[in-house]
């Protein structure tokens, strides 16, 4: 019987689209269902009745929530490809503590940057900055935070790349000019198939965020 | 014990994040060294083994250190295979179990916080969020115990038993001292006969913090949080 996999996502989401590089990547055909998320599909709610969140995957019927539990489940039922979390117990313990990292202090932090007035973004800003040079050490020569190839950390934060521009616009910081090795990583990326498919166009991306501002009153 | 296989713990003793590293060993039977740090004085060696967030639990295995309890947690059954495995082989079941042990570990053990370091209007909104993820936890775990709980014995302690034990096990702890109902057999039956099955087990029982203690250090942050001192 063929796998039937569904994922529930919302595009702007770096969650998400951190499920559909790991999809990509294992050649796992399935069905995408863009949710409106100001009118919730009776399937998500369903699905993820906890958080009534997307992501969520629905793998034969059964659904998986948490982008990161979802990748390591997807990592697990297709194993004879792409790996995408490495095999020794000591490197995965160090790629699990760097996508913690990643959603504490990137994704978690600069949830602020959209979500309030530009004047109140200087400690935010100065955080991120603090973050990005942490994550510029670990990288240090290497191609990949994996090492020399893609990785469960380079997935968790390539996804970032779809805000570098909107963190220039509301943040008044660039990620490309501060941080010129997460740049070329970032890029080196991005030429991935898998990767770049997954990832919408950033100035998209950045009107999406000034619409959600303006509908918040922030703007 | 042989240099290469030592395992060295960093920790201290109210931390709910290291009490489930040192259950874990436990249950795996691993030769730890424990060493009690003072976060006020913090030790040269948790500086060294943990320079970005210079926090508690670290474990050092063959010299090498690694933080974070959940991803230590994981590692530790990853490594010592022979002992009783933490999570299932099924990764549908997997995924299950990482769910719900970052939903206790960060949104109920968070909102919990709140609870304890406020009062008034806002340690209400803070209670009601707790009570509901508390429902949201039982409804959860009926699909984990889908027949609801039976004996647990020491092989079968996993690893979201071990994260609910960390921050729910002192919950007499956390009742006496704000004075109300946390965990409720009628309202969450299933929480608190897996909470009670669990307690049966002796090496369970004695990784929770001795009760006076654990209430004198509860009332200390209570009372620090709610009398905060000027600048």
């Amino acid at each position: 019987m063929a796998d039937e996999v569904i994922l529930l996502d919302f595009w702007p989401s770096m969650f998400g689209m951190r499920v559909k590089i790991a999809l990509a990547e294992k050649g796992i055909e399935y069905e995408y269902k863009e949710e409106n998320l100001w009118n919730k599909s009776t399937q998500l709610l369903q699905m993820n009745p906890v958080h009534q969140l997307i992501p969520v995957l629905i793998h034969n019927g059964k659904p998986v929530c948490e982008s990161l539990v979802m990748v390591e489940y997807i990592d697990e039922v297709w194993k004879d490809k792409s790996p995408l979390l490495p095999t020794d117990p000591h490197q995965r313990a160090h790629a699990r503590f760097w996508t913690d990292f990643v959603d504490k202090k990137v994704f978690d932090v600069s949830k602020r940057i959209w979500s309030t007035k530009i004047e109140e973004n200087e400690s935010t800003k100065k955080e991120l900055i603090e973050t990005f040079k942490i994550l510029e050490g670990k990288l240090r020569d290497k191609p990949y935070f994996g090492g020399e190839t893609f990785g469960f950390v380079d997935l968790a934060l390539i996804t970032f790349y779809s805000r570098f521009y909107s963190a220039e616009m509301f943040g008044n910081f660039s990620i490309e000019a501060e941080f010129p090795e997460i740049n070329a990583w970032a890029k080196r990326c991005m030429q991935k198939d898998t990767v770049a498919k997954s990832i919408p166009d950033q100035k998209k991306v950045y009107e999406f965020l000034v619409q959600m501002r303006k509908q918040l009153g922030l703007d | 014990m042989a240099e290469e296989n030592k395992v060295k713990l960093l920790g201290f003793w109210v931390s709910p994040y290291v009490r489930r590293v040192e259950l874990a060993l436990k249950l795996k039977g691993i030769p730890y060294e424990y060493v009690e740090e003072d976060l006020k004085n913090k030790s040269s060696l948790l500086l060294k083994y943990n320079p970005v967030s210079k926090k508690v639990p670290v474990l050092v295995h063959n010299g090498k250190p690694l933080t974070e309890s959940l991803v230590i947690l994981e590692y530790i059954d990853e490594t010592w295979k022979n002992g009783p495995p933490l999570l299932p082989q099924d990764p549908y079941k997997r995924a299950q179990i990482r769910f719900w042990a970052s939903f206790v570990h960060q949104q109920l053990f968070e909102t919990w916080l709140s609870v304890l370091k406020s009062d008034g209007e806002v340690q209400e909104k803070a209670l009601k969020e707790v009570l509901e993820k508390l429902s949201a936890l039982e409804e959860g775990i009926k699909n984990i115990f889908p027949e609801g709980i039976q004996i647990i014995e020491h092989e079968n302690v996993g690893l979201l038993d071990i994260v609910m034990i960390s921050v729910f096990g002192p919950y007499k702890v956390h009742e006496e001292v704000l004075g109300l109902k946390l965990i409720d057999p009628e309202k969450t039956p299933l929480l608190f006969s897996w909470l009670t099955a669990l307690l049966e087990i002796p090496v369970v029982k004695d990784s929770l913090p001795p009760h006076e203690k654990l209430v004198g250090v509860l009332k200390f942050i209570r009372h620090n949080a709610l009398n905060p001192t000027s600048a």
